[in-house]
């Protein structure tokens, strides 16, 4: 008992001391799916390669909103909320498969590809007795549709009709770099990998908008260059600091200067066998060998050297997200390259050599944050503003997203 | 033989249960290939692995990586291995078919199912008894509780 505490949750002017209770407030929470997964913000849904002509369709979720990737009959794509316009049922249960129509098996309401509702059985009732009412009409009683926007095969849905176009979304900056890899090019689907971490979903973007760990937690990316302090490389964000890339060039020798002190570094690692870093260089990369994007709020789009995925998050209340991995490849791919994509993710996913101890660590992260709601988190290396820079040594991306954050969410 | 194989899968979870993961690629021949693959992508034909070494110098590396690279909480495992399906049974070797559950055991937390699937095996007799020429765990489990650090 007491007097009401009435400590403003972000205390600290700016945004380089985040609060915990950010991380774990329900109330909180729910502002964020209100505000940002079903507010003007353009969410990931997936791949086109993922569809297979009319009818084929991906289950998926925006925030913890079930949605239907489908194709209709006119090879355009339709995001459909899986939810029917009659008592409500997450009718559609199958992740992907092909259907005629979409048939909600409670009441057998049917609807198109378009989410339009094609009839619904004893609409004029039976025998003279029952039915809809004379006012009910059918279009009326649509699944919710979702606004789309397709570039250069990925896939993304908004639930907000003010939502302003995606290219001016993302902004030229970032769209220079998602275009670097989806230049329009065929994709090929390799598969997925799914893990549930117990953390807040700010946590994985963090993750993503911070270049000080890689050098230091990931052993193999110290020992071989792949992600250094040393690493020529920059750091863009869009206009509101929401989108980022990190974007990065591998050192093949090594300084000292980064690898003193830094407790993973291995000087004697010697690995048995070194097709892991059978790395060829691609064409298409330019000078980077890296660039991990993150697309505020849903999608980090991942080119680590020759290894390529979308990783999905999906928001689980506040204290846990899914992360869903979708590895692909290029039409265009020898078979010599597609193995050697797949032996390079041995790097990522739930088991990679390099991301599984990011689940582990956001999961402590949580871990702290729950045991004292007080806390605030340092994100000042590199300073307390928000810029975009030529070297790796800060938390610009991070602060960024908080700026960002703190005016969407009104805190 | 049914003896010999049911002692190759006794030695395998003793050895990953006991934490004595350098005996683990002893149980394997040198050019193995060894896969932790999601059913979904098992199902479907999909490429994607969630490991995948070829080769038992990869699996030392594995080894090598989780114990010294890979920081995370610590664990133990506990593997309930089922009867063995012999699928083939011919001079080249056994293809086995055997269902798995892989108990997790966290410091301070209770113990919770890890991971579930099916091994599905090729096994080979060497001058040191059978050996796995290929394992390939397919699991069901819809969601990895966050991480996979050491062998299935």
């Amino acid at each position: 008992m007491g007097a009401p505490n009435t400590t403003p949750i972000w205390e600290h002017a700016g945004w380089s001391r985040v609060p915990a209770r950010i991380y774990t407030d329900p109330e909180i929470y729910q502002r964020e799916l209100d505000r940002i997964f079903y507010g003007p913000h353009w969410s990931y849904v997936g791949l086109e390669v993922e569809l297979a002509g009319p009818g084929s369709f991906k289950r998926t979720q925006i925030g913890e909103r079930s949605v239907i990737m489908v194709e209709n009959r006119d090879g355009e794509i339709n995001v459909l909320e899986n939810r029917c316009a009659h008592r409500g049922m997450r009718f559609c249960q199958e992740r992907t498969g092909t259907v005629k129509t979409l048939v909600c098996p409670y009441h057998q309401w049917t609807y198109n590809h378009d989410g339009k509702l094609l009839g619904v059985p004893f609409k004029n009732g039976v025998k003279g007795k029952g039915g809809m009412p004379a006012d009910f009409e059918l279009s009326d009683r649509g699944l919710t549709k979702l606004r789309v926007a397709r570039r250069h095969g990925v896939v993304f849905a908004t639930f907000d009709a003010a939502t302003e176009g995606f290219e001016d979304y993302v902004g030229p900056d970032v769209l220079r770099y998602f275009d670097r890899t989806f230049d329009g090019r065929a994709l090929v689907l390799h598969g997925y990998s799914r893990q549930r971490i117990p953390g807040n979903w700010k946590l994985m973007m963090e993750n993503i908008k911070d270049p000080y760990h890689p050098g230091l937690l990931h052993t193999w990316f110290v020992n071989y260059g792949l992600w250094r302090a040393d690493n020529k490389s920059e750091l863009v964000m869009d206009a509101h600091g929401r989108h980022a890339c990190m974007v990065s060039r591998r050192s093949e020798t090594v300084d000292a200067e980064v690898t003193h002190g830094v407790t993973s570094f291995r000087a004697n690692m010697k690995l048995n066998d070194t097709s892991l870093l059978d790395i060829v260089h691609e064409p298409w990369w330019g000078t980077p060998t890296v660039c991990m994007t993150t697309i505020f709020p849903s999608v980090i789009l991942q080119q680590q050297v020759n290894s390529l995925s979308t990783r999905q998050i999906i928001p689980v209340g506040p204290d846990k997200f899914d992360f869903v991995w979708t590895h692909f490849g290029f039409a265009a791919d020898s078979p010599e390259m597609q193995a050697r994509r797949m032996r390079q993710a041995n790097l990522f996913g739930p088991a990679g050599l390099v991301s599984a101890d990011d689940g582990e660590v956001i999961e402590m992260s949580q871990d702290g944050f729950t045991q004292d709601q007080e806390f605030s988190t340092l994100c000042e290396l590199g300073g307390t503003t928000v810029e975009n820079t030529d070297h790796m040594v800060t938390e610009t991306l991070i602060r960024g997203m908080y700026r960002y954050w703190r005016e969407v969410i009104g805190l | 033989m049914r003896f010999e194989l049911m002692q190759l899968y006794a030695e395998y979870a003793a050895c990953l249960d006991d934490g004595r993961f350098d005996d683990w690629p002893k149980l394997f021949t040198e050019d193995c290939h060894y896969r932790i693959v999601p059913r979904e992508n098992h199902d479907r034909g999909l490429p994607l692995a969630t490991v995948d070494l070829i080769g038992r110098g990869m699996l030392l590396d594995r080894v090598y990586a989780a114990r010294s690279t890979l920081f995370h909480a610590p664990y133990y495992q506990r593997h309930i291995i089922g009867a063995a399906r012999v699928t083939a049974d011919t001079t080249e070797g056994i293809a086995a078919e055997t269902n798995y559950l892989v108990i997790r055991t966290k410091r301070d937390l209770p113990s919770e199912v890890f991971n579930a699937g099916r091994y599905l095996d090729r096994i080979v007799r060497t001058p040191d008894g059978l050996r796995f020429e290929s394992k390939l765990c397919v699991f069901d489990s819809e969601l990895i509780p966050n991480s996979i650090i050491y062998p299935i």
